[in-house]
């Protein structure tokens, strides 16, 4: 079997998923003739035609705004924001309506829809392309927000994100879409949602991170192997519902924990994170928790991008840091 | 195959927007032929029942909101004859998407008065119709619903289903983004949905012409490809056969289209809006004069289908139903804590179990 990209897997889940299910149409900017400008429904337009591949003007609000009303009809769209920052004007309509039209109706009228988005830095892209706001998404009651970290992730998650009956935002760590490559069955199964995934065990601290700072933290924890101090890296994977329990049983283990996000450091979801350890954790903790972030300034333009990203030598950092606490 | 520019300067395209008024502000008939059903009482009765069975729901609405017994409400006073014309044009299978003040047109789609009063009265059950179960809820935000529409005209077409989305709006919504961005892919996708704008030329405060410098909201649509035209929105005739052509034409392939309806909003904005402190009673009064039910009225007496008899027999079961609903809304129970999580997603996640349990201990400490 031949090993593919995170890009790669996103586009079988969708090509696998429009095959099983009619109902299952993809929008967004580009998305046809140019198979998108990650090429992540490339392919697409030929084999289901261009009702169910559908080029849209350039409106982000009716992207998110018109998926409400296919939804509510049955459909299942899988629409797509060309990159994140230019999603910000349909926030409107996924905060205000596909979060909340299941509640409001009670029930009768759902929103099974997902908003694709490439997010985060590291492609030397111009300003609004690199940011992370996937905070603001999980701060939002009635919403999923899902994130993959690996070509297999990606395709299980997607596959998962199409079948669930409520709305998901899925956030693609676009700086990782062709970094790694694995064997990803077609085969059609989801891998579960509302879970974090352990994707490194270890003993001396939980390292809790999503989207491409795993890899980051993965290569940390290579590094702190080195040094004799054994991570545990948890993927967090679906933000909103957190799974906060796999976290907190792993914290309970190792009883220090580094957070690790791309998104600014005060609001981020790392806050949450670490307010929830705070009261389940208080006793087993045997270090303060440390969160490794980028900055709460302005993502800067791609030159001082890497002084903005966690590196590994800040997360190693940090985590040498905690470990000072006897 | 890519647009080259013209050969020579000139004029390269012309667009007109149209009127159409059958009745005058007195009833009388100002433009002929009448539509057929025109002189059909078993097609207009039922009109005028419904525009006279919203006003008793709105003068009763009120009455709630004053004596604490309703939240917030927007009436729709002035504005009967948009909703009930549209509706009445509709198949039943079409699918309403509404603005917050469009009561005539939901009573018609068999959206009950108790519903309604619940959704004002602070409670979701009012929006689990139990009549048109696809028809939307009302939209809060203002014009953001545009693109819902746009997106259930979509599935129609795609399932290549002869059915139609309606989508009520007022003159602020067409100042706003979504608006413009739904009106522009339905035309682009050519979609069967219909854009019905009440111009009450009133959106709270700020009046129709500081909303925007063009001559008509109807203009809005030509920008858009989109066929546009206008209305007298308290002329019920030329509203049901402006309404009836527009939804039968994208019905069968023929595209979008937008109507603006003119009209007056005659109350306050909602009764948290005191109207006085920006526009002066007196065009309020002279906007009375063409009260789209009175129109009505007077046209059916003359034309002998209707008396005066039957008009106060008809309000007292209007009268009549409306307590009824008010009745079944004031014995409504509220819903208990454990509904705020109930339909937050199809099955609620282990997460928020915890949430649930503390909400329904402290429901149960009072």
């Amino acid at each position: 079997m031949a090993e593919i990209t995170l890009v790669e897997a996103v586009n079988q889940a969708l090509a696998r998923e429009m095959s099983d299910n009619k109902n299952v149409l993809v929008l967004g900017e580009d998305v046809g003739i140019d198979g998108g400008v990650f090429r992540a429904t490339a392919g697409l337009l030929d084999k289901f035609g261009d009702e169910r591949v559908l080029d849209t003007p350039l409106s982000e609000t009716l992207i998110g705004g018109v998926s409400i009303g296919m939804a509510a009809q049955g459909l299942i769209p899988v629409a797509e924001i060309q990159f994140m920052g230019f999603a910000c004007s349909t926030i409107d309509q996924i905060l205000n309506h596909a979060a909340r039209i299941r509640n409001r109706t009670r029930g009768r009228l759902t929103c099974p829809m997902v908003l694709r988005a490439p997010f985060g830095g590291g492609i030397r892209a111009p300003e609004h392309h690199s940011e992370s706001t996937e905070a603001l998404f999980a701060h939002i009651p009635g919403l999923r927000v899902v994130i993959p970290s690996s070509p297999e992730r990606a395709y299980g998650l997607l596959l998962a994100s199409i079948r669930n009956p409520d709305p998901v935002v899925f956030l693609e760590p676009k700086r990782i879409y062709r970094l790694v490559k694995q064997e990803v069955p077609d085969n059609g199964e989801a891998l579960p949602l509302d879970v974090c995934f352990i994707i490194r065990p270890g003993n001396d601290v939980t390292i809790v991170t999503w989207g491409a700072m795993t890899h980051d933290s993965l290569v940390a924890a290579d590094k702190l192997a080195e040094q004799g101090i054994s991570a545990e890296v948890i993927d967090v994977a679906t933000l909103k519902p957190l799974d906060i329990e796999t976290i907190s049983v792993s914290v309970e283990k190792t009883g220090r924990c580094v957070i690790v996000h791309e998104a600014p450091l005060s609001g981020g979801w790392g806050a949450e994170i670490s307010a929830r350890l705070a009261e389940h954790n208080l006793f087993n903790l045997l270090a303060p928790i440390k969160r490794v972030t980028g900055y709460d300034t302005v993502m800067p333009l791609f030159r001082l991008e890497d002084q903005y990203m966690p590196s590994t030598d800040r997360i190693v950092g940090a985590v040498n840091e905690v470990l000072k606490f006897e | 195959m890519r647009k080259s520019p013209p050969e020579r300067s000139g004029t390269v395209a012309r667009f007109e927007v149209n009127f159409t008024r059958y009745l005058d502000a007195n009833g009388k008939v100002v433009s002929t032929p009448l539509p057929r059903w025109a002189n059909d009482p078993e097609v207009l009765l039922p009109l005028y029942r419904t525009m006279v069975q919203t006003r008793t729901f709105d003068t009763t609405a009120l009455n709630l909101q004053r004596t604490g017994r309703l939240g917030t409400y927007a009436s729709s006073l002035g504005q009967e004859a948009i909703g009930t014309a549209i509706a009445s044009s509709m198949w039943t299978e079409d699918v309403l998407v509404p603005s917050y003040r469009e009561f005539s047109a939901q009573l018609w789609r068999g959206v009950t008065m108790t519903e309604l009063f619940l959704l004002w009265g602070g409670d979701e059950r009012g929006s689990d119709y139990q009549g048109p179960r696809e028809d939307f809820p009302v939209s809060i935000p203002v014009g953001s619903h545009a693109c819902h529409a746009t997106g259930v005209a979509y599935a129609f077409k795609m399932r290549r289903q002869k059915r139609v989305a309606v989508c009520c709006l007022g003159d602020g919504a067409t100042s706003k983004g979504d608006f413009y961005e739904s009106l522009n892919a339905a035309g682009a996708w050519h979609l069967p949905v219909i854009f019905v704008v009440s111009n009450n030329q009133w959106a709270i405060s700020v009046p129709v012409e500081k909303q925007t410098a063009a001559q008509t909201l109807a203009q809005k649509a030509i920008a858009a490809g989109v066929t546009n035209e206008q209305v007298d929105g308290n002329d019920v005739i030329a509203l049901r056969t402006v309404a009836e052509r527009a939804i039968d034409e994208a019905r069968f392939g023929e595209g979008p289209r937008l109507i603006e309806a003119l009209t007056y909003r005659l109350s306050d904005h909602t009764t948290a809006d005191d109207a006085s402190r920006y526009r002066d009673e007196s065009e309020v009064e002279l906007q009375r004069a063409n009260d789209p039910i009175n129109r009505l009225k007077t046209y059916l007496i003359k034309s002998r289908m209707w008396s005066d008899q039957d008009d106060q027999k008809l309000n007292q079961e209007c009268k009549q139903k409306v307590e009824e609903a008010v009745k079944q809304y004031l014995a409504t129970p509220k819903q208990p804590s454990q509904a705020m999580f109930d339909y937050l997603y199809e099955e609620l996640p282990v997460s928020l179990q915890h949430q649930l349990d503390a909400a329904l201990i402290s429901e149960d400490h009072g």
